[in-house]
């Protein structure tokens, strides 16, 4: 399968790889995926409780190029938003922007999924409410 | 000496074709290109006499004799013929067949089709390291098997079944044994008469011959083995496969098991040796690999291995100057990782890891070295990358997790 220059791009140069501590009460981690399927998506989030920005964001994938790329680019487009902006965004965004493959499609969901986790978990850790809809879409 | 790049080290999916073969088949494009068939012209004759040549040199190979050797489109046409060949000729005898989990979709999908067709098989499950258990081949027999049909050796993993035993159980019970010989037939010794093998089927573009043109050897003395042809028309190779012989393909075919026949000895003892330099050189630097089925009864030319933490997909970009295959879903069609791999018990989750070398005749010490480097700086960076090896590393029990599954 022939990838896209972005995704090979994003594979080669991966953004923000790395862990933030859990035990923070300002970060949010999403892990979504599973070993058996062959993906697994590790997204953290520092949050800044007043100005709900996203200050940092970081990533660890398990899973092919387009699963790496697709985290990769999630933490790149959350960075600097807020929370709510950063809840907009779609996988179908994700799949235009890396023009993934049908067969690849899952891997944008997963990211999709990583964000809203790693949100919700945020959201858990401040007392605040996670909506029915935000949940991950599993 | 520097390495040329790309680096191909996937010798069980096809091979090159010897430059010697090469040699031996173009007359047959030009000046000899007459049909086999035509008995009343020298054209023909020619073209007859070379078919004839490479039934010795395939028969040599395996120690059969040149009669009981049938060419055809290539080794899935083989696997086809000898299966419902016997199906539908001993139907009225019995409709039972038994075959193995890990044998090569060209078994596995004929037998399917069979059982539509009112057929019953057993699909015996593999020991731990790729094998098929004897006892449970021997309680699988019953009054109506006719056929036992199970693959010398194994196309992923390389592993080698036991054929002589199973040979001799099917002959001690009256029953056909087909083996498809595909990825052994020219590695390693493989001898119809000791391993009491009646159908065996032969590829040429994994013996270094051409694509597109196979073998199929049926034993014509004790037993003789009657077929039904699966291809009707003019009556070819004694009516059991139809349609004007590949000439140019089968001249290749044979020089190709010539050259495997004269080499083999030194061959396989040079190839071995340089997939236990793989084989060694990723252990010594690389924590967490498995070799996936069995290290003694295997091929010399494959290995197959898991990368804990690291999708097989994701390590086949980064290594993209050399070509191998993996086990990995998300490089087939269907996003199920190998069957093989899980019929061996291996997790889902390392069978997604899993990467098979198939070293060949054209490998070199140069290009196993790099292949060794190339895969420790690649499987390094990604899981650096992986969520799954920060967990193990932090003492996180992965398979005790409870994932999210989709």
């Amino acid at each position: 399968m022939a990838y896209s220059e972005k995704v090979v791009e994003h594979y080669n140069n991966p953004r923000n790889v790395g862990s933030l501590p859990k035990e923070d009460p300002n970060v949010g981690t999403g892990l979504v995926g599973a070993p058996e399927c062959g993906d697994v998506m590790k997204l953290q989030m520092k949050i800044n409780p007043d100005t709900q920005v996203i200050e940092e964001a970081k990533f660890k994938t398990f899973g092919c190029g387009s699963a790496i790329a697709s985290s990769s680019l999630a933490t790149e487009w959350v960075k600097g938003k807020t929370v709510e902006e950063a809840l907009s965004i779609k996988n179908t965004d994700i799949v235009r922007e890396l023009a993934l493959p049908p067969v690849k499609i899952h891997c944008s969901v997963l990211a999709e999924d990583a964000i809203k986790a790693a949100i919700g978990d945020w959201k858990k850790k401040h007392g605040i409410e996670v909506p029915v809809a935000e949940k991950a879409a599993h | 000496m520097s390495v040329k790049l790309p680096i191909y080290m996937d010798n069980h999916a096809t091979t090159p074709v010897d430059p010697r073969v090469v040699d031996a088949m173009l007359p047959y494009f030009t000046e000899k290109f007459g049909n086999a068939a035509s008995r009343n012209h020298s054209f023909g004759w020619a073209g007859e006499e070379a078919v004839e040549t490479a039934r010795q040199q395939i028969a040599s190979l395996i120690n059969a004799t040149p009669k009981e050797i049938i060419f055809t489109s290539g080794a899935t046409e083989s696997d086809n013929l000898m299966i419902k060949g016997i199906a539908e000729m001993f139907r009225e005898k019995g409709n039972h067949i038994i075959t193995q989990a890990i044998e090569h979709k060209a078994v596995l999908d004929t037998c399917k089709r069979l059982e539509k067709d009112g057929f019953e098989v057993t699909y015996l499950p593999v020991q731990k390291d790729g094998r098929v258990n004897l006892d449970e081949l021997k309680a699988a027999i019953r009054p109506t098997t006719i056929l036992i049909t199970i693959m010398y050796a194994n196309n992923e993993i390389g592993v080698i079944n036991p054929i002589p035993e199973i040979g001799k159980i099917a002959k001690e019970h009256g029953i056909f044994f087909a083996s498809d010989g595909v990825q052994a037939v020219g590695k390693i010794p493989v001898d119809v008469q000791k391993d009491n093998i009646d159908l065996l089927a032969i590829s040429g573009h994994k013996i270094y011959g051409p694509k597109g043109v196979g073998a199929l050897y049926v034993r014509r003395r004790n037993p003789r083995v009657q077929l039904s042809a699966i291809i009707d028309g003019g009556g070819h190779e004694r009516g059991m496969r139809s349609g004007t012989l590949n000439v140019t393909g089968i001249v290749g075919l044979g020089k190709a098991c010539e050259l495997c026949q004269q080499e083999m000895a030194a061959e396989s003892v040079r190839l071995a040796g340089l997939r236990d330099r793989l084989r060694k050189g990723l252990e010594g630097k690389l924590d967490e690999v498995f070799i996936n089925g069995s290290t003694e009864h295997r091929l010399p030319n494959n290995l197959n291995m898991s990368f804990a933490y690291v999708e097989g997909e994701s390590l086949l970009m980064g290594i993209n100057d050399i070509a191998v295959s993996s086990g990995s879903a998300c490089t087939s069609a269907t996003l199920e990782p190998s069957y093989v791999l899980k019929a061996l018990g291996v997790g889902e989750d390392l069978a997604h890891t899993s990467i098979r070398f198939g070293l060949g005749r054209f490998n070199t010490q140069e290009e196993v070295d790099y292949v060794i480097d190339k895969m420790v700086q690649v499987v390094t960076k990604l899981r650096e990358l992986s969520p799954l090896y920060e967990m193990a590393k932090e003492g996180i029990d992965i398979s005790k997790m409870k994932w999210q599954t989709a």
